[in-house]
């Protein structure tokens, strides 16, 4: 007994240790700190695999509208126009939002509490590969290009646009114009390891 | 009829759901898989810039070392000593012959064979243009040109004063741009997408030109031309590495003397004429301040207009007046020593001018954890005694120092011999800068700024400070103007506001730490001076790549690096771990080597996160620690004859090393002699505590000397530690200043400069 309270408190030490660690990356100013629009990213890599919903949620216990502490970038009203020039001139209009952020001893607890009682757990590879099995509803074994955009941008909790071009541009291949979703699965698996 | 419709309903709805779920899984799972990607991307970029800025101080530490030499120096004939007065008396000599090696470059003959451009003086935008044209298509501008091209801009630059005032009533559009430190395929970029130069379109180029970049040289031509053709419109400011101390270690005199054999070292002597005279600042319509680092809380645009700025050859090497008065003082602490602290480490950059934060090394987020001790800079008497106690234990400490090394020093009063030229009242100009007109010109183009208020030294870079938004405030309130913009650190995205907006830094230097590593970008200011920012990324290959190879191609040139960095600290690491192996059985917990790793590299890095790259073999949750330690030694070591502590001591301070080596090689010729290689390892390695026998340099000595010629060539002695990783196009990979990148704590990659 004694022995598995040491246990826990062992681990607890080793995720403060993770979740600081993660936490820091993101602490640009140094004061303990993040923005809130990165705290999803923390989180997910901190082995935890939870939906846009469950993140908002989340972020509700933890986030600090405005007014205390640092201030965060605002937006004067002639707001800066930033334009985006690749070198095959496609260019589009980005423009900061206002944003709070999330001091790091409101998120320690909650997230540790979260890796001790191990929510959010990550999908496995034969779960995520029926997901696609039941988009694929004429059982070819790939989806089309427009197909995945439809579903994607449309059903479950919809990518943006820079989301959606982000995964077409490494799971389509351009001579079929589809995914192999099966393969596509198991290339992602491998990088991730 | 109806139930067959409501089942064919119910069905719909329970696919339809099933389609929704599934997707939303997808989704998931995919979020999770792009914010980890993301995540690598930031603790890659984390570890280029805490290896560069660890860097930085071992630059600072040299070159305190060699003011602190040079400050006491006293000729003799004595044989040790010899190479010592060529590295000091090299720059008399120069200022000396200056005057007359100016015009020399009309006694260069151009052969006929020369098919790269021609210049002919005035300059006209033709010949500019041509310039870019000739350089896209990688040609090389004739030394006599060159030289021609240098002497025509600095008789335009000794005409500009300290801050260039420009109004935008002229020209419609400003275009300013940051750093670009020798990536000429970023200034073939800007000028193809923004536009050349002209009367109608303004550029400001705000320093850090040359250094680590393949193409130095010539990006300096390019804007030295226009600035000739355009003075009205096109301007450039100083930065921290238009510096001659600085160019010899992060590579532009390498660049120099590799692409000009014969003629290179005239042109280095002319640059270091040029840097000093170029302005410090630019100030468009009284409204927005272009400057290169930054500023502080005693910046004083007043005195700035004033000062001689050309005095400040080098911000490292730079003796100020006021040295009689220093010396009385030091007596009179040395006297009251006995009161005092034991002595300071000298190599900390608080022996110059700016009082500090306490005395340990910072890593890369010093600044965090020393804020709550940190002296303010307000306190200048402090600041002052401080320095003396530092200067005066300084003296003993390299006493000790020459001793060991078998170098006698006699003490003299007066100053050496080597800077009296600089007093001397026929040449009036070589008076020396004050210490406050030092600090103002260090400021302007070593500070960063930082979240917290105040301003406090920048221990990070060893000179200028970091100020906060009130600092900032402070100085566009006092003189009236609307934001500041500066450059000096590489941004993911190529530029970055900060305090409220009112600070903007631009970087111009795309993949500057790796292909894929960051953007660059420039800013341009309309009639209102309204920024408008345009990023850019000049490399076609990185937008085939999908996000994923971007990051992994970045990500595995910062690993290696890291490995390296540890490889070169392995007798420290060793004796830590066994400090943890408390049964003696070889192995530690993970959790553990993280623990070590960041007490003995210092990088504040995210070990837990790394571990999975740079530990590939670990039984559960425990490390063999020794053949870990041997399996990086097995990737870095190419000499197995080489007695590996002392290689690895080497390796971790070989830029220090090679900067020494390119001082002594005065003549820039490449080589240096197997005895000044054993001198000045032996007065290097006891100043900085090394403890190493005289058989062991010896024996090394002997082994680095491939030809058995009695001299080592500088670039193979570095090519023993496999500094280089990439070719050059003209298949001496040593010679490509890129290729010293990725490295250590010193020469490192490029960073925040």
């Amino acid at each position: 007994m004694a022995d598995e309270k040491d246990r826990e408190e062992t681990a607890v030490a080793e995720f403060h240790k993770k979740i600081k660690e993660a936490f820091e990356v993101f602490d640009h100013e140094s004061n303990n700190t993040v923005d809130v629009r990165e705290i999803g990213t923390i989180i997910r890599s901190l082995g935890c695999c939870p939906s846009e919903g469950e993140l908002h949620d989340l972020i509700a216990e933890v986030f600090t509208p405005g007014s205390e502490g640092t201030p965060r970038l605002h937006v004067p009203a002639n707001a800066v126009e930033i334009v985006q020039v690749h070198s095959d001139s496609q260019s589009f209009l980005e423009e900061e939002e206002p944003t709070g952020y999330i001091r790091f001893e409101k998120f320690l607890p909650v997230m540790t509490e979260i890796l001790l009682e191990r929510r959010y757990r990550p999908i496995p590879e034969d779960v995520l590969l029926r997901a696609f099995e039941v988009l694929d509803t004429a059982k070819r074994g790939f989806l089309t290009k427009d197909e995945l955009i439809k579903y994607m941008t449309e059903e479950g909790e919809p990518f943006s646009q820079e989301e959606m071009e982000e995964m077409l541009s490494a799971a389509i291949d351009p001579e079929s114009n589809s995914i192999n979703y099966k393969d596509y699965i198991s290339m992602m698996v491998i990088d991730e390891n | 009829m109806g139930s067959g419709t409501s089942t064919q309903h119910h069905f719909a709805f329970q696919n339809a759901e099933r389609a929704f779920k599934a997707a939303a899984l997808i989704q998931r799972w995919y979020r999770r898989y792009m914010a980890r990607l993301e995540m690598r991307r930031r603790c890659t970029w984390n570890i280029f810039q805490s290896i560069e800025y660890a860097g930085q101080q071992d630059q600072v530490k040299l070159h305190d070392f060699f003011s602190y030499l040079m400050d006491h120096f006293t000729p003799s004939s004595h044989n040790e000593r010899d190479f010592l007065t060529r590295i000091f008396t090299e720059e008399r000599f120069a200022q000396d012959s200056q005057m007359e090696k100016c015009s020399d470059y009309e006694s260069i003959e151009v052969p006929d064979s020369y098919r790269g451009p021609h210049l002919s003086f005035p300059l006209l935008p033709d010949h500019a243009t041509a310039l870019v044209e000739a350089f896209r298509l990688k040609q090389q501008l004739h030394a006599r040109y060159v030289l021609n091209l240098l002497y025509e801009t600095k008789k335009h630059l000794v005409q500009l004063p300290n801050i260039n005032r420009v109004s935008t009533c002229y020209s419609e559009e400003i275009t300013v741009c940051g750093d670009l430190h020798g990536q000429l395929d970023d200034l073939i970029f800007i000028f193809y997408k923004n536009g050349l130069p002209s009367p109608e379109r303004s550029y400001v180029f705000n320093g850090d030109f040359v250094d680590r970049g393949k193409d130095s040289v010539e990006i300096l031509m390019i804007l030295f031309a226009f600035m000739l053709v355009y003075p009205k419109e096109f301007h450039l400011n100083r930065g921290n590495h238009e510096d001659p101390m600085v160019n010899l270690r992060y590579g532009f005199t390498k660049e120099v003397m590799s692409k000009y054999k014969i003629h290179g070292k005239e042109i280095l002597r002319t640059l270091k004429d040029v840097f000093c005279w170029l302005p410090l600042a630019t100030l468009i319509d009284e409204k927005v301040l272009i400057l290169h680092g930054g500023v502080s809380d005693i910046t004083d645009l007043e005195l700035l207009d004033k000062i001689e700025r050309c005095k400040i050859v080098s911000i490292m090497r730079c003796k100020t007046r006021q040295k009689s008065e220093n010396q009385m003082e030091e007596q009179r602490i040395a006297n009251q020593k006995s009161s005092a602290q034991g002595p300071i480490p000298w190599f900390l950059p608080q022996s110059r001018s700016l009082p500090s934060s306490p005395l340990r090394l910072g890593p890369y987020k010093a600044h965090k954890s020393s804020r709550s001790s940190s002296i303010p800079s307000g306190g200048s008497l402090d600041g002052r005694e401080l320095s003396q106690r530092v200067r005066s234990s300084v003296e003993l400490e390299l006493e000790r120092c020459r001793q060991q090394a078998g170098l006698l020093v006699t003490e003299e009063k007066e100053e050496p011999s080597c800077s009296a030229s600089e007093t001397d009242s026929d040449t009036g100009e070589l008076r020396k800068p004050t210490q406050e007109e030092w600090r103002q010109v260090v400021d302007i183009l070593w500070s960063d700024p930082m979240a917290q208020e105040g301003c406090k030294a920048n221990t990070i870079r060893g000179g200028g400070c970091y100020f906060g938004p009130d600092v900032t405030e402070q100085l566009l309130q006092k003189y009236k103007l609307q934001f500041l913009i500066r450059s000096h650190e590489c941004k993911p995205e190529g530029y970055e506001f900060c305090h409220n907006r009112k600070v903007l830094t631009i970087f111009s230097a795309s993949n500057y730490y790796e292909v894929g590593s960051n953007r660059g970008a420039y800013v341009k200011l309309g009639p209102a001076l309204t920024p408008h920012i345009v990023q850019y990324q000049a490399n076609k290959v990185t937008h085939t790549l999908t996000m994923r190879q971007r990051i992994s191609r970045v990500e595995e040139s910062a690993l290696r690096a890291l490995r390296e960095k540890l490889f070169a600290h392995s007798s420290n690491l060793l004796i830590e771990f066994k400090k943890h192996d408390v049964d003696k059985v070889g192995l530690i917990t993970l959790s553990d080597w993280a623990a070590v790793v960041e007490s003995v590299l210092h990088l504040g890095l995210p070990w837990r996160m790394l571990r999975p790259q740079l530990v590939n073999s670990s039984a559960g949750n425990m490390l063999e620690y020794k053949s870990w330690l041997k399996n990086l030694a097995e990737e870095q070591l190419s000499r197995e004859n080489i007695q590996s502590s002392l290689l690895e001591t080497l390796y971790r301070n070989r830029s220090n090393l090679e900067t020494i080596f390119r001082i002594i090689d005065s003549d820039h010729s490449g080589f240096i002699s197997l005895d000044e290689l054993r001198q000045t390892w032996k007065l290097f390695s006891s100043h900085m505590n090394i403890d190493v026998t005289d058989d062991c340099i010896c024996d090394l000595a002997r082994s680095i000397d491939f030809n058995k010629d009695g001299h080592i060539d500088i670039n193979e002695f570095l090519e023993a530690f496999r500094l280089v990783e990439k070719t050059c196009p003209e298949g001496d990979a040593s010679e490509c200043p890129q290729a010293t990148n990725a490295e250590d704590s010193g020469c490192s990659s490029p960073g925040a400069c």
